[in-house]
């Protein structure tokens, strides 16, 4: 079905859109479409359409007024955004989880029991968060925010009443017998306007004077509630004396009333046969007139004879065509078999409806369920419901139950997995209930970790922390190249604000040596143009991180020379200098500022580097030197010629100077 | 965004049921919105609460009994921010927030140290980059002492009186520099400080010996969100972690009465070694000696599903939030 995005009008703007992973960005271009070319005007200051990108916000208004751009987000799904449902879409994914760890090899009535025992969880969540949605529809104050909160409310009402009818069906099974039991629980359960009419009743002075006294008793006995309307009932016979023969009578028939049980204390042909008898009894009872004179008792009577017309005739009451149904079984086959469901459901809603209403949503859904067509009931479910948390979470189950065929769709996964994948992505686009999607796509095996892979990448990292648990994500289930992209886009942040060490984390963290060096080469150049290290608390403090890159081992050797220096452990200094060049750790760049800081070394009274030391001084200036060509020596201005000047007479004179020293003798 | 700060009752400690659990469900008494994600927040005084913020901004809240409602009491704005104070965008996160009333000391992603006062406007002391690297979290030392913790495996004590903008001592781990999330000292003896790192491993220091750690422990299997020293029971320690667990961590001496065979309930221990006698004189924490130590740990956290962010304790009573968006309390501890 198509949907208007309000405010947008094709007919004065043209409109382009752009796909995003959740979202749609619609917006108004320049051209009007009376014209081809651009109406006059600029678009809002300051933001430019780019395409593929998500701005995210409106367009300003900008100076000019009508003429301005205004730019649409469009986001197809709603419901996460409802508060309320929050509870829902948690919950639900710890009771997911819980489900898929559970143990498989348990076997027959003990995996089934487990099963069960997971949809009932699954419907509490439900009703819980009706119930909070019910008090927030109580107290809103604003008109529209009630009818919202209302209509969820009854959604959610018809989710549960949808859920517990595929509980019975599918995932309990209920056999002949119980089943009946399990449907007039159902039907007890939701059909709820009753207990306002009780209440008013039984809490009057004279209940049996009361109006709404006799439907009352009605809804007891369509819903099989025996022992409560006997106890009306009572309450009538005392009132009215001359009445009593005919109530004991009634009354003694409704005790006898033989139903299934839920223990092995019968069989079914036991209970059909007893049955019988009592369903013979009552019909002598009603031929013989007993209770000609009161048209209520008479009533009764005839509904537990499971008389078609009587009970319609209560329509008022049972407001369902399920409700009939299943008082139409209780009273005419209560050890009906699941797979003749079907027929009576079919016959019923005809009745009830009577032709004059068509079968709603609801209707169909629930047709299909006691039909036992399961793929129909999701089929509908999903075309009926706004958000695919229902479908998703039953199929599972139901899958969980081995009732569906891998009935594989045209596009290969199958429909457990399709449902899940869906409901997953919707929960990406939500700044904080991403995190439920991750375990949802981990338990679908075909395409979880691809449509992981592409969801994560695009969440919105505003505070390291998120990002910190994102990349946890991603490192437990080894996906590297989006931890290796994560980190990078971080670090990058982190050094464009200057957060060098911050940034030299990110790159420890995903082990990415070139963007290490990247670091080390911003510290070289802080050097370089302050003449002192910035953030030397990092630089010292490096570790075993400096062996991720070479830049960085030489950054971390290059601040420990200087610290030598400045504790003047002069020949420990000057040893590392050399190993600096030598060891081809610094990069040729560097060279000369290393050369240069062997000057000083040099002009030391003592003499610290030794003969063989100064010879490889010598000719890693040499080297240094002759790597220029004869166009760079020429450009080189007289500062870089002075350098090397006064290099070679310094490296000459400390050669002099240890010559003669080490061709000395000791002591003599 | 819709983040809020909430105030929640837990009911009367009466009403305790059998197995210790508590009876009904917390209630919600007043709550306020907040501008981005809340970091960390502390309570500054019986009513006001100082709440720091993803977008920099340092709130303090206050808390009127009277008619149950929140209302916002001070609040600096870019307390941590980028480079630029006053562009638009460009705030930090402020991922630490300790109290001393009437003494605040936040720290940031900014590498930032600020120290405020309540009631006073701006900032008493800043230090601009104290750290390149993010600072993680914050704690006093003594009334003039800081710790801080940052992304490079640094634990650094800063003395507030002094006017250089360094840190007094430095600390690091051994081998690679892991971050580092959470600190938190001993009550009582203010020598012993705990730090957890993002490999989920706790470190137990002592600061007036050495720059290492005395003992390091593996425990959880992602990053350690929290530790906290119980405030009046310092023999127990509480860490949360980004992988669902929240462990007890219980070095004191009357485990060696336990028969060490009986297991209580669902909980599964692990026991680490022999206890001595004279642990009152030496602090349980720091003997790193194996053979003669035993520490219970548990795992409070039956079904474990998605991080626990934060937790905090007082007396008997444990709360703690995960990231399933719920909120837990044990209200019976030690029972």
């Amino acid at each position: 079905p198509s949907q208007v995005v309000p405010g947008a009008d094709p007919s004065a703007r043209q409109l382009c859109f752009a796909w995003g992973p959740a979202e749609v960005l619609v917006c108004e271009t320049l051209f009007s479409r009376r014209g081809g070319s651009p109406s006059p005007g600029e678009a809002g200051p300051g933001r430019a359409l780019l395409p593929g990108v998500l701005t995210g916000c409106l367009a300003g208004t900008g100076e000019g007024g009508p003429s301005s751009s205004r730019l649409f987000v469009v986001r197809k799904d709603q419901d996460i955004y409802i508060q309320t449902l929050r509870k829902l879409f948690n919950e639900s994914h710890g009771i997911f989880i819980g489900l898929q760890r559970s143990e498989e090899e348990l076997a027959g009535k003990s995996r089934k029991a487990q099963l069960v025992q997971v949809s009932k969880n699954y419907r509490s969540v439900i009703r819980a968060c009706m119930e909070d949605m019910h008090q927030a529809a109580i107290s809103a104050r604003d008109p529209a925010l009630h009818s919202q909160y209302s209509t969820q409310v009854s959604i959610l009402s018809a989710m549960e009443l949808i859920w517990n009818l595929c509980e019975i069906l599918f995932v309990e099974a209920a056999a002949a017998g119980p089943l009946l039991l399990r449907l007039l629980d159902w039907v007890r359960l939701h059909v709820c306007d009753v207990d306002n009419m009780v209440r008013e009743v039984l809490s009057s002075e004279n209940p049996s004077k009361h109006e709404l006294f006799w439907n009352v008793v009605d809804v007891f006995v369509l819903q099989g509630r025996m022992d409560e309307a006997r106890h009306l009932l009572s309450k009538e016979a005392s009132a009215n004396p001359t009445s009593v023969n005919m109530y004991k009578i009634l009354d003694d028939l409704m005790k006898k009333m033989p139903v299934p049980s839920l223990g092995n204390t019968q069989t079914l042909t036991e209970m059909e046969l007893k049955w019988q008898h009592w369903h013979e009894e009552c019909q002598r009872y009603l031929q013989d007139g007993t209770f000609a004179s009161n048209s209520h008792m008479e009533s009764i009577c005839k509904i537990l004879l499971g008389d078609e017309d009587a009970i319609l005739e209560k329509k008022e009451i049972m407001t369902t065509w399920y409700h009939f149904l299943v008082t139409r079984l209780l009273y005419s086959h209560p050890t009906v078999k699941p797979m003749e469901l079907r027929f009576y459901a079919q016959a019923c809603m005809d009745l009830f409806l009577g032709g004059e209403s068509s079968p709603e949503p609801l209707d169909t859904i629930l047709m299909a369920a006691f039909e036992f067509e399961m793929h129909q009931v999701i089929k509908e479910c999903s075309i009926a419901l706004s958000n695919w948390w229902f479908v998703a979470h039953l199929t599972d189950l139901l899958d969980h139950c081995k009732l569906l065929q891998s009935h594989n769709l045209y596009f290969g996964s199958n429909m457990r997995e399709f449902l899940l994948l869906e409901y997953a992505s919707g929960l990406f686009s939500h700044h904080s209930l991403w995190q439920l999607g991750v375990d949802y796509f981990d338990h679908c095996p075909e395409y979880g970790r691809v449509y992981l892979e592409l969801h994560i990448e695009r969440i919105p990292l505003n505070t390291e922390q998120k990002a910190l648990k994102v990349l946890r994500i991603c490192e437990q289930r080894q996906m590297h190249e989006q931890v290796r992209s994560i980190c990078k886009i971080m670090a990058m942040k982190a050094l464009r604000n200057n957060r060098l060490g911050s940034a030299l984390s990110w790159s420890i963290r995903a082990k990415d040596a070139a963007f290490a060096t990247l670091i080390s080469d911003r510290f070289l150049k802080d050097y370089c143009e302050r003449g002192c290290f910035s953030d030397l608390d990092l630089i010292d403090n490096l570790g075993p991180s400096m062996l991720l890159s070479d830049r960085l081992t030489f950054l971390g050797k290059y601040r420990e020379f200087h610290r030598l220096y400045g504790e003047k452990r002069f020949s420990e200094a000057a040893k590392l200098l050399l190993m600096l060049m030598t060891a081809h750790i610094a990069p040729c760049s560097f060279w000369m500022t290393l050369l240069t800081d062997a000057l000083p070394l040099l002009e030391q009274k003592e003499v610290i580097f030794s003969a063989e030391q100064t010879y490889e001084l010598m000719r890693c200036l040499e080297d240094l030197t002759a790597g220029k060509s004869d166009k760079q020596k020429f450009q080189d201005d007289d500062v870089e010629t002075m350098k090397v000047e006064m290099l070679r007479l310094a490296l000459a004179r400390n050669l002099a100077r240890v010559i003669v020293k080490e061709g000395t003798l000791e002591g003599s | 965004q819709d983040n809020t700060i909430s105030i929640w009752s837990v009911g009367d400690l009466g009403n305790a049921g059998l197995n210790g659990e508590y009876q009904g469900e917390p209630q919600l008494l007043c709550d306020i919105r907040h501008n981005g994600d809340v970091m960390d927040m502390q309570f500054l005084d019986q009513e006001r609460i100082v709440v720091a913020s993803s977008t920099g901004t340092v709130t303090i809240f206050r808390h009127h009994q009277n008619n149950q409602t929140l209302s916002a009491n001070q609040r600096w704005e870019k307390a941590h921010y980028h480079v630029d104070q006053d562009t638009s965008c460009g705030g930090a996160a402020c991922t630490g927030v300790i109290c001393n009333n009437p003494e605040i000391v936040t720290v940031g992603e900014d590498g930032r140290i600020n120290l405020f006062r309540a009631d006073q406007k701006d900032a008493v002391r800043t230090i601009d980059n104290a750290d390149s690297s993010t600072l993680h979290a914050v704690t006093f030392l003594r009334t003039i002492e800081i710790l801080t913790v940052n992304s490079i495996g640094q634990l650094k004590i800063w003395d507030l009186r002094q006017q250089r903008n360094e840190p007094s001592q430095i600390f690091s781990l051994t081998g690679d520099r892991v971050p580092l999330h959470c600190v938190d000292r001993h009550p009582n003896q203010q020598h012993i400080v705990a730090t957890g790192g993002q490999d989920g491993m706790l470190s137990i220091w002592d600061i007036r010996q050495g720059t290492m750690p005395v003992s390091l422990l593996n425990a959880h299997e992602a990053e350690m969100w929290e530790v906290h020293f119980h405030p009046s029971n310092p023999d127990h320690l509480f860490t949360c972690s980004e992988d669902g667990s929240l462990w007890h961590w219980d070095t004191s001496t009357d485990i060696s009465e336990k028969p060490s065979f009986l297991h209580q309930g669902g909980r599964s221990t692990t026991y680490f070694s022999h206890n001595t006698i004279n642990q009152s004189v030496v602090s349980a924490w720091l003997s790193n000696d194996p053979t003669k130590d035993r520490m219970e740990i548990t795992n409070l956290i039956p079904n474990q599903t998605l991080s626990v962010n934060s937790l905090d304790i007082l007396g008997p009573c444990l709360v703690y939030g995960t990231d399933a968006e719920a909120i837990y309390v044990n209200r019976q501890l030690f029972a």
